[in-house]
């Protein structure tokens, strides 16, 4: 799976919010069409993680880099126009608008930057993919919660981004649903987008995972193949605590 | 000297009606623009008693404290109540309570004018007073007196109470104190009715030595807003210093240069503040 | 994104010229009162183009507004300039200053905005008095032209078309639905890759231009100008109040809320002047408690219910 080129370069990245080091030294590659996991127990950083990448934090040293370009001290829209689309931990829609425009919303300023008709067919096509036809005009306020899910992940694809940031994307779906989901995160990876997701349930993370990062304490403690690190006896420590 | 001493004693006052918007703002989360107009209520009745009953505003005030609180606690249960409740996120309730508490702003100015649509003049101890070489108007040392002991009264209430340590919860995280058991609502009514009472009073207290009118009450909500803003919300600490601050800045400008821009070295400062320290001095940076 | 409708284009132009028309059929009182009323409809409708979408409430109309008629003033009394070129100036100056506080405040909450803007008309008010007290001697500031209250209005409704033109385009613009989805979510905004700062600025330095510019061409109504005046913050509360009534969610909407406004108020401040206050207070709540989406809304409900 790891035969392409590294797109993604995260050296040394530390985060301190005052005394508190959320992220310490973080160093890992993404490569092309790779799914990349982050996963690790509450509170270890994943999530600022993630917000360094998208550009919504600033990271305090240490750098990000996307194919040699810096990241790192770019405002979240500019990353966004390089080619970072994320979705939210707390699932975040546009509530005023309706779920056609909520994916026109995704493509027209980013990496993409689509507009007018071709706009319109490509946000279509994406919704069609994901299987939100039915809803197109509908205002958002009528989705359901896995619905309101997919229209998200429509709204990151719209700007066919070239790294696909998933954060808990799949966290309160039920075991239907989750299977739904899982289906659906697997057929993007055989697409062969790059993809780095920061997720709890195992079971994703075994099946989608390429390579698996595991963060505790704001410190990377393990890397590589999902099957290795999760029998990583360090990893289990971290998750289940001394004992 | 004259400056440094008039400028800490006008601060002292401030320091009041800021400490009645932080409650309002830093606790119920409601941005009461209605507020400088409860200031001009505690002037209008201080001169009213004094005029028609030759009471003294230090009397006046033990009326104006509990009227204030009731209005304000009624204010809050009737009207602000239903928008906290209705809101779906922060950003929207702020709208709403801005545009509420324009409406109750204008609705006050109107009544009082309808009671009295000339100065509030009166004069209450209106002798000159040394003090460390400088004269002072007396009025005004008994108004910062007055401000301190409500102030610290106030402090250590908050600091030393169990309400107090409510109203300290639920200004840090309404989310986190319903969780152990504060009743969010009633607190925040409690903090928007005595952040009413506190400026009721020091509006009567400023009526000593300020002379007020049934519409100044807008500059009045503006100052205590950039000092708020200065000291950092929910901060009584930084709302002092940065009270003691602007009234220093005021005296300085009102001095020197020209007492018809006072209001624009307010606004300088604010202006320097949300540029360098959207914070406030003493907030910490959110994240 | 909606394809251009004729029917909506034909009744634009019907409307535009029954509007046209007004001078030439009303004179004297309701002249004036329309003058009045298509001022409010393009400060109404301009600012509503800003803080519609954004939700940021903006209270710096009086001093863009004072800032046009000030400078019309003072450049024809006080250094001979034709009004043409003040009137050109003016909107110039209002969208840097607007870009300036800006730049300041709308990177921050909406409330510091709000705090902001409230009491800018006062405090650009007191350093104008002081300057034109202490440094240029106040001999009074004279705006003599030949312009009837015809010519101020057809002015206007020219203004109000280009503000009309703008906002069409704005509505099917990148920038425009930028702005919707800033209005929506902030941070979604931003990770779609909107220059959030950047959109928001753009859009009050338009409205700051057209308040300056509406300020501009009103001043020869006045003749004399007095700062005191023109920087009135009244005028703030009344532009928000008729957008805000009319509803900010459609184009039209400050529009409808203007008219019925405008002449309640001349009703209200020329028989019950004491009372002025205690309305613009009862406008506000009516429209926090009872129509939070305007007249617009609230048809557009009935139109729904209509057709289920």
């Amino acid at each position: 799976m790891s035969t392409g080129r590294t797109l993604l370069q995260v050296n040394g990245a530390t985060k301190r919010f005052g005394g508190l080091v959320a992220v310490s030294g973080m160093t890992f590659d993404v490569k092309e069409h790779e799914v990349m996991g982050i996963i690790g127990p509450n509170g270890s950083g994943k999530t600022t993680m993630m917000n360094l990448i998208s550009g919504e934090l600033r990271v305090t040293s240490g750098s990000i880099a996307m194919q040699g370009r810096q990241l790192s001290q770019l405002p979240a829209h500019k990353v966004s126009r390089l080619g970072v689309a994320r979705t939210f931990q707390l699932v975040r829609i546009l509530p005023g608008l309706s779920v056609i425009e909520n994916v026109i919303a995704g493509g027209a300023f980013g990496h993409s930057r689509r507009w007018g008709d071709d706009a319109l067919h490509f946000a279509q096509t994406l919704l069609d993919r994901l299987g939100l036809a039915d809803h197109m005009y509908q205002p958002v306020g009528a989705l359901t919660y896995i619905d309101q899910k997919r229209l998200e992940l429509a709204r990151a694809l719209a700007s066919e981004p070239q790294v696909l940031l998933l954060d808990e994307w799949l966290a309160g779906l039920n075991p239907t649903e989750l299977q739904i989901g899982i289906d659906l995160i697997s057929d993007l990876r055989k697409e062969g987008r790059t993809i780095i997701l920061v997720e709890h349930v195992m079971d994703a993370i075994r099946s989608l995972c390429d390579r698996c990062v595991v963060m505790n304490s704001g410190k990377k403690i393990a890397e590589g193949k999902p099957s290795e690190v999760l029998s990583d006896p360090e990893v289990i420590r971290a998750y289940l605590g001394d004992e | 000297m004259d400056i440094l001493i008039s400028g800490l004693l006008l601060g002292g006052t401030y320091a009041l009606i800021a400490m009645g918007l932080n409650l309002q703002y830093g606790v119920a989360r409601i941005m009461n623009l209605a507020n400088g107009e409860m200031l001009v209520l505690g002037g209008l009745a201080a001169f009213w008693m004094f005029v028609a009953a030759e009471i003294s505003p230090l009397l006046t005030m033990l009326i104006v404290a509990p009227l204030a609180f009731v209005g304000n606690w009624l204010i809050y249960v009737f009207l602000l109540k239903p928008l906290v409740r209705r809101a779906k996120n922060q950003g929207q309730l702020e709208v709403d309570s801005i545009l509420a508490t324009f409406g109750m702003s204008f609705i006050l100015v109107g009544i009082m004018v309808m009671i009295r649509s000339e100065y509030f003049t009166y004069s209450f101890l209106a002798n000159p007073f040394e003090i460390l070489g400088s004269t002072v108007a007396e009025n005004r040392l008994v108004a910062f007196g007055a401000a301190v002991l409500i102030g610290l009264a106030l402090y250590l209430w908050l600091n030393h109470s169990r309400p107090g340590m409510a109203v300290r919860a639920v200004s840090v995280s309404p989310d986190a104190a319903k969780l152990v058991g504060i009743n969010v609502e009633r607190i925040s009514a409690l903090a928007f009715a005595l952040g009413g009472a506190v400026t009721g009073v020091g509006g009567t207290l400023i009526s000593t030595f300020i002379t007020l009118d049934a519409s100044v009450g807008v500059i009045f909500t503006m100052k205590a807003l950039i000092i708020v803003i200065m000291g950092g919300v929910g901060e009584i600490r930084g709302a002092i210093l940065a009270a003691l601050i602007l009234g220093l800045v005021e005296t300085a400008v009102a001095t020197l240069i020209d007492p018809g821009l006072t209001l624009a070295s307010a606004y300088l400062i604010f202006l320097l503040i949300l540029l360098f320290r959207p914070q406030g001095l003493f907030g910490r940076r959110s994240t | 994104m909606k394809q251009v409708s004729w029917s909506g284009i034909v009744l634009a132009i019907i409307l535009f010229a029954l509007a046209a028309i007004v001078p030439l059929v009303a004179n004297g009182y309701h002249l004036s009162v329309a003058v009045t009323a298509i001022m409010y409809v393009a400060l109404a409708t301009s600012w509503a183009l800003f803080s519609g979408p954004t939700h940021y409430i903006s209270l710096a109309s009086g001093a863009f507004f004072g800032v046009g008629g000030y400078l019309v003033a003072t450049g024809m009394s006080d250094y001979d300039q034709s009004f043409w070129l003040m009137a050109a100036i003016a909107p110039v100056v209002a969208a840097i200053l607007a870009t300036l506080i800006g730049l300041a405040t709308l990177r921050l909450s909406g409330v510091y905005f709000v705090i902001f803007t409230l009491g800018l008309a006062e405090m650009v008010r007191n350093l104008v008095s002081w300057i034109q007290n202490n440094f240029l001697g106040s001999r009074g500031l004279y705006v003599l032209t030949d312009f009837t209250e015809a010519h101020i209005y057809w002015m206007l409704l020219a203004v109000c078309v280009v503000i009309y033109i703008f906002g069409w385009w704005l509505s099917h613009s990148r920038l425009g639905f930028a702005l919707r989805i800033i209005g929506n979510d902030e941070a979604v905004a931003k990770h779609v890759g909107i220059n959030t700062a950047l959109s928001k600025v753009v859009l009050f330095m338009t409205t700051g231009f057209f308040a300056a510019l509406v300020g501009a061409i009103i001043a020869p109504r006045y003749s004399y100008i007095e700062p005191n005046q023109v920087f009135s913050p009244e005028l703030s509360f009344l532009v928000v109040i008729m957008a805000l009534i009319g509803g900010t969610n459609r184009l039209w909407g400050p529009l409808v809320g203007v008219i019925p406004f405008t002449i309640i108020w001349e009703i209200i401040s020329s028989n019950f002047s004491n009372f002025s206050t205690l309305f613009l207070g009862l406008a506000f709540l009516l429209i926090v408690y009872v129509i939070p989406n305007g007249f617009v809304g609230l048809l557009e409900k009935w139109g729904r219910r209509l057709r289920a």
